[in-house]
């Protein structure tokens, strides 16, 4: 009798789940879409869902969510992809991690749906539908640029927090050599983080590149890979972080050092980033627009199912640029730039 | 008198208290050999059977669960689905025969996806920097899932350390190797050559789909099954995992049966390498991060005890597809990803508790 | 009970066996010999290195020192099957048997038959039918009629059973040596009393039987020689129509020792000791 309870209790507990938590999917003529984005919890990727998903609520849409297990999980994209077609999806908007889900997105378009890239172009880019992106190798430069302006001639001791040492994911050597491009700085390999010559002339002076570590893009991460740099050489005065998270540790590491006034500068344009602009911790950093590139992705989708209009790129580039603008309170000359009050009212 | 003497020769009278091979009397039974003898109940008959055939419990559990998945969602019965969910488990099915030989043996292996990945570094650097042909390429990866392998079987026979901590230590090690080769660089499909993405090409079977990859999985799970149910090979993988002291003394090499199983396991690692790269259209540093505990889940479903000794391939075959139809069928109800690993969790304790009940079964007199 | 004897070369002789683990001696300079047609009890207390002396005549374990000779010819047994090989087949304590496994494939575990035809030669694929077959009838042969269905699997078995298959397996294949290490132990009087029978009918065969038991009764009923083993020496050989079980156990606990060890006088060591009767 225990044995049977136990049996019982186990299937009601399964299909439970599967009831609350599913929904029953039945044949109806609402349009449905998936979103896939790189990862499940990076705050940049769930702005980018909450846009979409408050445009599809606008536009009576019904739109899933799935993710790849981090930024390099090619396998869960297409399992995602392919679940997709099965439940008869007219749209995926993807931000890809790499080239190997190329096949199984011709797979979805020769199926008949459509497909838009997020923030992360394919390669090739006329793989897809169209391509709502922000340039991460731009917001990269435009960092760049303006910590070199800010140095003011000065020698450069540079530390790069890249996000990952064990993968190569695009928006890790986009943001970082766009950074080094900013500065003036010969990148060699623009695919490769760390082939730079360490030492060398920057747009306005000598540099030295202390160190490439790795963050994983995560808060700890940045705090242990700044006290690494910082063992090698104490007298760091520029710090690159790939995203505002890991920027934030190494900010931390920096001040139980005692460095008060080393340029830290970051991209992603979190509130949580710009805030760290007010608070003079971060020197500036590059915002980007996930959200609006969800919203513009599935308003342009439907506009495409129901209107049969195809979504034009911006002028002069073969995607839809959703834009990229640097926040700083220290605006440099010749930059343009906005204040951290503006960027807070822009934040996501 | 008491009723069990011995008559004057010193033997016991012919068949009245023992239960022998031919029918047994029943006129004059005590109350305890009437209790014994009792009819069994629908329930203890239903347990019998499940006992002397125990893959019948995970597969009852994928039918159950296919059912439901296909009562909310018909188009999951659809011939293109029911494709897909085999494809999609091929990889993590293909490692979870490596996985139960080893299991089998009371040992596990926590390297296996490293391995694969290994096999597959190697395999995609061969053939998409070096230029060598597709099948030396497709040789040496299955020569260095062998080889890896090998090295686990070793230390896990001869220095006579634990396998939990040994493929604790070689994961580590392979995965280091496999980056530092690679440089967390992919190495595209279209480099590496027709055979190595061979496994991809799909052919239909009547209204189904199947890849050249999926095939090769279910010959692979006959031919293996085949070894270990027939041959004295497999018997010896048993014996050596029920009860590895008996094993010995009853003359199997339990070293050497050892070795060979973490051997055999290794090149089939190299050949799930081979269907990963099919199935990812590449040579990833990066994928299938949760094959290691993906290919014990398919085990552990299927019904092998994780003390060895018992349970077989088949149950892993059911296992992996189980998981598939779950991942396939929350998906397929638009259920989100994060759900879908709680629901995988509550699979897990369901079809494990199941497997306890049936085994607290005693066969009867 | 000891007609028929054959004294000529000893089917099993061992000289001077030392086995130490460590600082623990188990067996220091142990000479044994087990003649065809014979019942050879070893009997000692606990820590008397009976085991250990087992598991070097059998290939369990390797002797540290010592000769081995079967049938005259010197062997060295470095594991279990060395020894199944020579003929020498044991039942030891532990039963080794392989619970999840079923009977038949228990007798044969180690060497299993394989199928005659092509797919047993290319393929080696077992003939489990004739396995099953052969196992139902050397099990039914040794009058072990309790076990109903040979397809049973062992750990379903009660422990008098399983006692049963262990010595079924031995004596399916001994050819020279049977060696029994404790194999009434967990059973009951009838149960017993049928193992007792089957070491009636090994030693008919011919077969040279080694026994090792701590029930008394059952070693004076059916031992041709006992063979006293205390502290990692033999203490001496006795008959049981030469001695009684209380005699036994003196040179066991070593209240007692004997004169010459072959002569079989007795004499007292020290305080304790009972009297001896002749």
């Amino acid at each position: 009798m225990r044995g049977i309870r136990h049996l019982l209790l186990s299937s009601i507990s399964a299909a439970t789940a599967v009831f609350m938590f599913g929904g029953i999917s039945a044949a109806n003529d609402r349009i449905t879409m998936t979103i896939i984005t790189k990862d499940p919890d990076n705050h940049f990727w769930t702005s980018m869902v909450e846009g979409a998903q408050k445009a599809a609520k606008d536009l009576d849409v019904q739109i899933t969510v799935a993710a790849g297990r981090d930024q390099s999980d090619a396998d869960g994209q297409i399992q995602a992809i392919e679940f997709a077609i099965q439940r008869g999806d007219k749209a995926i908007l993807i931000a890809n991690n790499g080239p190997a889900v190329n096949g199984a997105i011709k797979k979805a378009r020769d199926a008949g749906l459509l497909v838009y890239a997020l923030d992360t172009p394919t390669d090739p880019t006329n793989l897809v539908d169209a391509t709502f992106a922000s340039d991460n190798f731009q917001a990269g430069v435009l960092i760049g640029k303006w910590a070199a302006a800010s140095l003011a001639g000065k020698p450069a001791k540079i530390a790069l927090l890249d996000l990952f040492a064990d993968k190569v994911v695009s928006v890790d050597y986009q943001r970082d050599q766009g950074f080094l491009k900013g500065m003036g700085i010969d990148i060699k390999d623009p695919k490769k983080n760390g082939d730079e010559d360490k030492t060398g002339s920057y747009s306005g002076g000598k540099y030295e590149i202390v160190c490439n570590q790795a963050t994983n893009g995560a808060e700890d991460g940045g705090r242990t890979a700044m006290e690494n740099c910082l063992s090698l050489n104490p007298d760091i005065n520029v710090v690159y972080s790939a995203n505002e998270t890991s920027g934030v540790g190494a900010v931390q590491a920096l001040k139980a050092a005692g460095i008060k006034n080393a340029l830290v500068v970051s991209i992603d344009g979190s509130c949580r980033g710009v805030k760290t602009v007010a608070d003079g911790d971060f020197g500036a950093v590059s915002q980007q627009y996930p959200s609006a590139m969800g919203k513009f992705g599935v308003e342009a989708a439907v506009n495409q199912i129901r209107n049969k209009v195809a979504p034009k790129p911006t002028a002069g580039i073969d995607f839809t640029n959703t834009g990229i603008t640097l926040v700083t309170d220290k605006p440099a000359s010749g930059i343009e730039s906005i204040d951290a009050k503006k960027g807070t009212e822009l934040c996501w | 008198m008491p009723r069990r003497a011995r008559n004057s020769a010193g033997n016991e009278p012919a068949a009245k208290q023992t239960v022998a091979m031919s029918a047994p009397e029943t006129e004059t039974m005590t109350a305890a050999e009437a209790y014994r003898r009792r009819a069994l109940t629908p329930m203890q008959r239903i347990q019998r059977v499940l006992h002397r055939y125990p893959q019948i419990s995970p597969f009852l559990v994928l039918i159950v669960t296919a059912a439901v998945f296909s009562f909310i969602n018909p188009r999951f019965l659809q011939p293109s689905n029911l494709s897909l969910i085999l494809q999609q488990v091929a990889v993590i099915g293909a490692l979870a025969i490596g996985q139960t030989l080893i299991i089998l043996t009371a040992g596990i292996d926590l390297s296996v996806g490293a391995v694969m990945i290994l096999a597959t570094m190697v395999m995609g650097s061969l053939a998409g920097y070096h230029g060598v042909p597709g099948w030396l390429a497709l040789l040496v990866g299955l020569g260095v899932g062998a080889s890896a392998g090998f090295l686990n079987g070793l230390l896990v026979a001869r220095m006579k350390l634990p396998p939990f901590i040994v493929t604790l230590g070689t994961l580590n090690v392979f995965t280091a190797i496999s980056l530092i080769m690679s440089g967390g660089r992919s190495i595209p499909g279209d480099a590496l050559g027709d055979l190595l993405t061979f496994t991809n090409v799909s052919f239909p079977v009547g209204p189904f789909q199947m890849t050249i990859g999926a095939l090769l999985v279910i010959v692979t799970y006959l031919v293996v099954g085949g070894a270990l149910s027939q041959t004295p090979w497999g018997r010896h993988v048993y014996a050596v995992g029920d009860d590895p002291a008996a094993a010995r003394l009853a003359g199997i090499e339990v070293r050497r049966l050892l070795i060979s199983v973490y051997t055999i396991a290794g090149v089939i690692f190299g050949l799930s390498a081979w269907v990963l790269i099919g199935r990812v259209g590449a040579a990833t540093p990066n994928s299938a991060v949760d094959a290691n505990l993906d290919s014990i889940t398919a085990v552990v479903i299927g019904g092998t005890s994780l003390f060895g000794g018992r349970g077989g391939l088949i149950g892993s075959f059911i296992g992996a597809i189980t998981v598939g139809v779950f991942r396939n069928g929350l998906a397929l109800a638009r259920v989100d990803v994060l759900y879908q690993t709680l629901a995988i969790g509550l699979l897990i304790i369901a079809a494990v508790s199941l497997d306890q009940w049936i085994r607290k079964v005693r066969v009867r007199k | 009970m000891t007609e028929g004897v054959d004294k000529g070369v000893p089917v099993l002789s061992a000289r001077g066996i030392v086995k130490t683990y460590g600082p623990v001696v188990a067996l220091d300079g142990v000479d044994l010999d087990l003649f065809r047609g014979e019942v050879l009890a070893v009997i000692g207390d606990n820590g008397a290195g009976k085991s250990t002396l087992i598991k070097c005549l059998t290939g369990a374990e390797i002797p540290d020192v010592g000769e081995l000779r079967v049938d005259g010819q010197k062997v060295d047994f470095r594991r279990p099957q060395d020894a199944q090989n020579a003929g020498i087949e044991t039942v030891y304590q532990t039963l080794s048997l392989s619970p999840a496994l079923d009977i038949a494939s228990n007798l044969f575990l180690g060497r299993e038959r394989v199928r005659s035809d092509f797919l047993g030669r290319w393929l080696r694929v077992m003939d489990k039918r004739g396995m099953r077959k052969e196992a139902e009838t050397k099990v039914s042969a040794l009058g072990i009629r309790t076990i109903q269905d040979i397809n049973q699997v062992v750990e379903t078995l009660s422990g008098g059973q399983r006692q049963a298959v262990a010595v079924a397996r031995a004596v399916a294949f001994g050819s020279k040596v049977v060696v029994l290490d404790e194999p009434t132990a967990a059973l009951g009087v009838r149960e017993s009393a049928q193992v007792l029978d089957i070491v009636r009918q090994l030693r008919e065969r011919g077969l040279g039987v080694i026994l090792i038991s701590h029930n008394m009764p059952h070693v004076f009923e059916i031992a041709d020689r006992i063979h006293i083993q205390r502290l990692g020496r033999r203490a001496g050989i006795i008959k049981p129509q030469t001695h009684t079980m209380p005699e036994a156990v003196a040179i066991m606990t070593g209240a007692m020792a004997l004169d010459e060890p072959s002569s079989g006088a007795i004499v007292p060591t020290g305080a304790n000791n009972e009297a001896g009767r002749n």
